[in-house]
């Protein structure tokens, strides 16, 4: 306890929240309140509407949606795999340094020089990419592989060694070790790196804004496509869906999380 | 006849060891797939950054675009707000960290598993936020021009830098507050209170018992969110402003608007190596923590 005096403990609070609330809790509630309003030229916005939404759900927006959440499932599924993958052999390996370096890379790059390379190397045969789905689910991928690569590396370092020795010294071969052993005590962590990467790719633009082709367009891309023509209040609405669907993934996933911790 | 029971010889059949395979084959596939669809991309923007159009290799298109006036404001643009918003964050970060940590209240736990939730949404929509509070027809200025009749509201500062400032303050503390959460938790509650039994007060408590501890989070966070701002595009691109150009958005429009590819590689070898020296920077102060904390622990 770093202040003992209640007033003073009282203002320490009241200074937090008067900084907390506008900064952090303000942005959503505004967003979310723009998205039911006509207009919003006072205090409080005016003329709820449910239009925005109605606009929301129409069959383009759900298109956009699903190619989101399509995008976000295939590149977080392969961020998955290169990254645990990646994790596994490095753990315990000379080039640990090497390998942990490299996938960390493509934090340090600037997303939209990502998407300017992708563009660059898969422009001509004989990897013609450039226009197809998959080069935006390549982008994604590259982007979130880092933090899939870094949770479960994190994770390795503190699993138990013990339970791989006694499986081993039993004479599991160590493929088994892998499938029965040590995945599944990853469990945890992986349905987590899951959930992040998901949560990640759902919200990228600036690699997207790069490289989409006209008939895959993900949410982000409609949303800033509705606020740059000054349809500000449906792109609210556009942002209260994308925020819904990606919270909603990620209480699924730590639901998962705790069903593996518990067994 | 104690002596005349023989034990049967017991032969265990020793598995043969399985002949392993070594690790740096088994790391070859990732690595692979990392080369092709990232460092391999990455060689080609180099690549044609001194390729010019005409054949031949030159670093023609550099002086070209260091001539270039909108490439120097985007670099300083990119610099200074980099520079301010880590500042920011910083300093706000460790306030709200400091009072979630060691002054409590109650739903200060959920508090702290909402930033978890906080950074993993897009960036974007702190500005597209920030446009109705502060943008021309906004709570703020609604505010004043409902309290002094006037026509126009007083805040119009969204299409500067100030305005890419406030939401990358307010997008990226939450950065900062997550490494320091951790770091205050290590500290041992009675330090505090033996240095407050012995007549430290709370400013002097945090400066010669709390801030040493949290330098190391402090200096790995700050440098994260350097790295992150260089990079940001998303809320620099909402604010729509004209006038606030940053490296990526130089990227952006050279490359997308331009189509000028050549120049569009230069300006991100420009901004890879500025980002690339940071984060080098990053992970050697973690890596030093990282040290310190397992001699310590």
């Amino acid at each position: 306890m770093l202040v003992h005096s209640r007033r003073a403990r009282r203002a320490v609070h009241a200074a937090f929240l008067a900084l907390f609330l506008p900064v952090f809790a303000l942005p959503f509630l505004v967003v979310l309140a723009a998205s039911l309003a006509t207009r919003w030229s006072g205090v409080l916005p005016a003329g709820a509407t449910l239009e925005h939404y109605r606009a929301a759900t129409d069959a383009d927006a759900l298109d956009a949606l699903t190619t989101s959440l399509l995008t976000a499932l295939a590149a977080s599924a392969a961020a998955l795999v290169t990254g645990t993958w990646a994790a596994l052999a490095a753990k315990g390996s000379r080039a640990r340094r090497v390998i942990d370096l490299l996938f960390m890379l493509p934090v340090a790059v600037p997303s939209v020089v990502i998407g300017l390379s992708l563009l660059v190397a898969f422009s001509k045969p004989p990897l013609l990419l450039n226009g197809t789905p998959t080069i935006v689910v390549l982008a994604h991928a590259v982007l979130v592989t880092s933090f899939a690569h870094q949770a479960v590396s994190a994770a390795l370092d503190r699993l138990d060694p013990a339970y791989e020795q006694a499986a081993a010294s039993l004479g599991a071969s160590p493929l088994r070790v892998l499938l029965r052993v040590r995945l599944p005590l990853l469990l945890p962590s992986l349905s987590a790196a899951a959930g992040l990467c998901f949560a990640l790719s759902m919200g990228e633009l600036s690699a997207t804004i790069m490289l989409y082709p006209p008939d895959w367009a993900p949410l982000p891309v409609k949303i800033f496509a509705a606020t740059d023509r000054g349809a500000l209040f449906s792109g609210a609405a556009l942002a209260v869906v994308l925020m819904a669907t990606t919270f909603l993934a990620l209480l699924a996933v730590s639901r998962i999380r705790t069903r593996a911790v518990h067994r | 006849m104690a002596s005349g029971v023989r034990l049967p010889l017991v032969r265990v059949a020793v598995p043969a060891r399985p002949r392993r395979i070594p690790a740096w084959v088994l790391a070859l596939p990732p690595v692979a797939a990392l080369g092709v669809v990232f460092l391999h991309p990455l060689a080609l923007v180099l690549w044609q950054s001194v390729s010019p159009d005409g054949g031949g290799h030159s670093f023609s298109a550099y002086g070209e675009v260091f001539a270039q006036a909108a490439f120097r404001d985007a670099l300083r643009n990119t610099v200074l707000i980099a520079a301010g918003s880590t500042a920011g964050s910083l300093l706000l970060g460790f306030a709200l960290a400091l009072v979630i940590a060691f002054v409590p209240f109650p739903g200060g736990k959920a508090i702290g598993r909402f930033i978890d939730v906080f950074l993993s949404f897009p960036s974007f929509l702190i500005t597209l936020a920030l446009l109705f509070v502060y943008g021309t027809a906004g709570i703020a200025n609604g505010l004043w021009t409902g309290a002094t009749g006037a026509a126009a509201g007083p805040f119009d500062f969204l299409h500067t830098p100030w305005g890419v400032l406030l939401a990358e303050i307010t997008y990226f503390t939450p950065f900062v507050m997550r490494p320091l959460l951790g770091a205050f938790a290590q500290i041992d509650p009675a330090q505090l209170d033996v240095a407050a039994s012995l007549g430290a007060r709370a400013p002097r408590i945090v400066r010669q018992v709390i801030l040493p501890e949290a330098l190391p989070s402090l200096a790995a966070g700050g440098s994260l969110v350097l790295v992150m701002c260089l990079n940001e595009f998303g809320i620099v691109l909402f604010t729509g402003a004209k006038e606030v150009t940053t490296l990526p958005v130089l990227v952006y429009g050279k490359a997308i608007l331009d189509g000028d590819y050549a120049g569009a590689c230069v300006v991100a070898v420009v901004n890879i190596a500025l980002s690339l020296a940071l984060y080098g920077l990053y992970r050697t102060l973690t890596h030093r923590i990282d040290g310190a904390h397992r001699a310590r622990t």
